[in-house]
């Protein structure tokens, strides 16, 4: 295991980046997760790492030793495939040998490893099956097994669940996560799974359009976005377009007058959790604890089973989402129903435009 | 009505299977006829005129001459085609369209002027360089190669679709250098499009005859030209004993190659 750092990392196609001056450090054994939408450049980010795509500009260093020009065979990153890409005409026992072969070891220590990487991966007794033998969820554990077989410096895992059913999901996403414990492997995972990403990391970062946006704890990700692609991204968040008129002071378009936390004088958004809103029906108006409370209606509702979202309108330009417990006898809020919501002023994130 | 579509769907199938099929057993049937004109009924069967081949050293000779070009063009064509293959599958080079195309040509220009435009190419060579070219060997396999390039370049790259990338990925990820990865996770991946299109070169180039006409050199007739001047002058059941052989011999081979490649899955 070793720690692995980008510097300024970039990779152009053209005219457009599909990553530009990405720079992250790894600890040597940490989970970190690469976070974010379709297309951001997590893959091209990863199979640099990898060697398969050669950086157009920037550095890659794998416990220390420059290796950005190393061709993939001469670096030792052990990657799990989104696909797996075990090689259909080899057994298990020899898809998870091969990188030993290519390392030399001789044949008793090579039968050795095998058996503890698949002993690891709870697959003992399989060696001799062929892959297309062996269930979705096994055939990624031979992936998994294979890659750790050969003592990697970094486990590079791009979207290695998103061929699993939810439920198996699951249970994988905590296997993964154990086993990198017990190993102590500094790991790098692709996804775009915000669940599977916030269960795993120790560490996340969010990308966007190539770059990177926030690189933090799941805490700090949630509690303090550093925009306001991440506020939406990570988690949920309403926006209530408008500006901030002093600091302190916000107004949506919609003319609704806000407590804010915070914030430079200009054109902005006020971004709001919807479980950090309380709602009460219109009736009930004691909500004089907190810095804003405002009457709406209720345009839609969704019940989620433990939780249920619901859609106030503000004024004609403004909407909140609130989402509350579905406890029994709480609050069961009804189309065209007048409520009132309020929040403290330090709910509210305001991001400058 | 869903049984009358299906009859004379089934109908039509057997009406060509019969078709393709007649010649060949005409020419099996004949091969065992006692006689020496052929004419039916026959007077009586026989196995003489199997004997007879042997007896004549143009058919064997022809036999080692056809086989020798056969495994020699296809060896060079499957070490040129492959590559050839792979290139046109993964590298995206502008006149990619018109190049596989190119070498798919062979397959659908007529054997004489394929053997035509070769035999000028080899006298303009054979002036131009001073060296023996018309009627040796090597000019007889070089125009095989020629014929036995297209099978291999079609089926292995029918049989590219089926192999992941990302196999090949993971191979150099594991430490396996693009060499070591080619032979131990491509070839076997593609090996049924090598086996295939090695069988069907073989098949091609030995049972040319167009071609073959504009190349050989005298005392170096393969079998088809041996089995042409034979029928100039003589029909007998022995050229049904020789067609017979051949029918059994690549018949056989491709038994044997089906039961490692499902040839069906990959032509
Ligand atoms: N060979 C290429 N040529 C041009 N553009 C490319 C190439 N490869 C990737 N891109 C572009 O680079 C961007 C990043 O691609 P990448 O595969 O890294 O995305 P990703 O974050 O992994 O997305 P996903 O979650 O969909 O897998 C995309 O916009 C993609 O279209
Ligand atoms: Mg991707």
């Amino acid at each position: 295991m070793a720690r692995l750092d980008l510097e300024k990392l970039s990779k152009r196609y053209g005219d457009f980046f599909a990553v530009r001056d990405v720079s992250l450090q790894i600890a040597d054994g940490e989970f970190l997760v690469l976070l974010g939408p379709s297309g951001c450049g997590k893959t091209t980010t990863l199979r640099m790492v990898a060697g398969f795509i050669e950086p157009s500009d920037g550095a890659v260093r794998l416990g220390g030793s420059d290796v950005t020009v190393l061709p993939p065979w001469k670096r030792n990153a052990g990657m799990v495939f989104q696909s797996y890409a075990l090689f259909p005409h080899l057994s298990v026992a020899q898809n998870v040998a091969f990188g030993l072969e290519m390392r030399k070891l001789p044949r008793a220590d090579i039968e050795r490893r095998v058996e503890e990487a698949l002993a690891l991966v709870r697959l003992t007794g399989f060696g001799g099956r062929l892959p297309r033998q062996l269930s979705g969820g096994q055939q990624q554990r031979v992936a998994l097994a294979r890659a750790l077989a050969i003592r990697p410096d970094v486990l590079l895992l791009d979207e290695p669940l998103s061929n699993l059913d939810a439920k198996l999901r699951q249970e994988v996403r905590v296997e993964i996560r154990e086993l990198q414990r017990q190993l102590g492997l500094t790991t790098v995972m692709v996804t775009h799974d915000q669940e599977e990403a916030l269960t795993m990391a120790d560490r996340l970062v969010v990308m966007n359009e190539g770059a990177v946006r926030q690189v933090g704890s799941q805490r700090d990700l949630y509690e303090r976005p550093a925009d306001r692609f991440v506020a939406g991204f990570v988690g949920r968040s309403t926006f209530l377009d408008g500006a901030v008129e002093a600091p302190g002071r916000f107004r949506t378009d919609g003319g609704l007058a806000l407590a804010c936390a915070g914030g430079m004088p200009g054109r902005a958004a006020l971004a709001l959790r919807p479980e950090r809103v309380e709602i009460a029906p219109s009736a009930n108006t004691n909500m004089s604890g907190l810095d804003n409370s405002l009457p709406g209606t209720v345009e839609f509702v969704s019940y989620l089973g433990a939780l249920i979202d619901i859609h106030v309108r503000l004024s004609p330009q403004d909407r909140l989402v609130v989402q509350i417990a579905n406890r029994d006898g709480g609050f069961a809020p009804d189309v065209g129903q007048p409520v009132q919501v309020g929040w403290p002023a330090a709910a509210g994130l305001v991001f400058n435009e | 009505m869903r049984h009358l579509r299906r009859w004379a769907l089934n109908g039509a199938a057997a009406v060509a299977l019969g078709y393709i099929l007649m010649p060949l057993v005409f020419v099996v049937w004949l091969a065992f006829f006692r006689q020496e004109i052929p004419s039916f009924p026959p007077d009586g069967y026989s196995l003489k005129w199997f004997a007879a081949i042997l007896d004549q050293r143009k058919f064997v000779d022809g036999f080692r001459n056809s086989l020798q070009v056969g495994v020699l063009a296809t060896a060079i064509g499957l070490a040129l085609g492959v590559p050839a293959a792979l290139c046109l599958a993964r590298r995206p080079f502008r006149l990619r369209t018109p190049v596989a195309s190119l070498l798919l040509m062979p397959l659908i220009v007529p054997g004489v002027v394929l053997g035509t435009s070769m035999y000028v190419f080899h006298v303009e060579l054979e002036n131009g360089l001073d060296v023996d070219v018309l009627g040796t060997f090597y000019a007889l396999v070089a125009g095989h190669i020629v014929i036995v390039i297209p099978w291999v370049v079609r089926l292995v790259t029918a049989s590219l679709a089926g192999l992941d990338r990302a196999t090949e990925e993971a191979a150099q990820n594991l430490g396996a250098n693009p060499w070591v990865t080619f032979w131990r996770i491509t070839v076997p991946a593609i090996r049924p499009g090598i086996v295939a299109g090695a069988l069907f070169g073989f098949v091609t180039s030995f049972g040319n005859l167009e071609m073959s006409l504009f190349l050989v050199g005298p005392g170096r007739t393969t079998l088809p030209i041996v089995i042409l001047q034979y029928l100039e002058w003589k029909i007998d059941p022995t050229i049904a004993a020789v067609s017979v052989v051949q029918i059994v011999l690549i018949g056989g081979a491709m038994l044997i190659t089906d039961r490692y490649v499902k040839l069906a899955r990959v032509v």
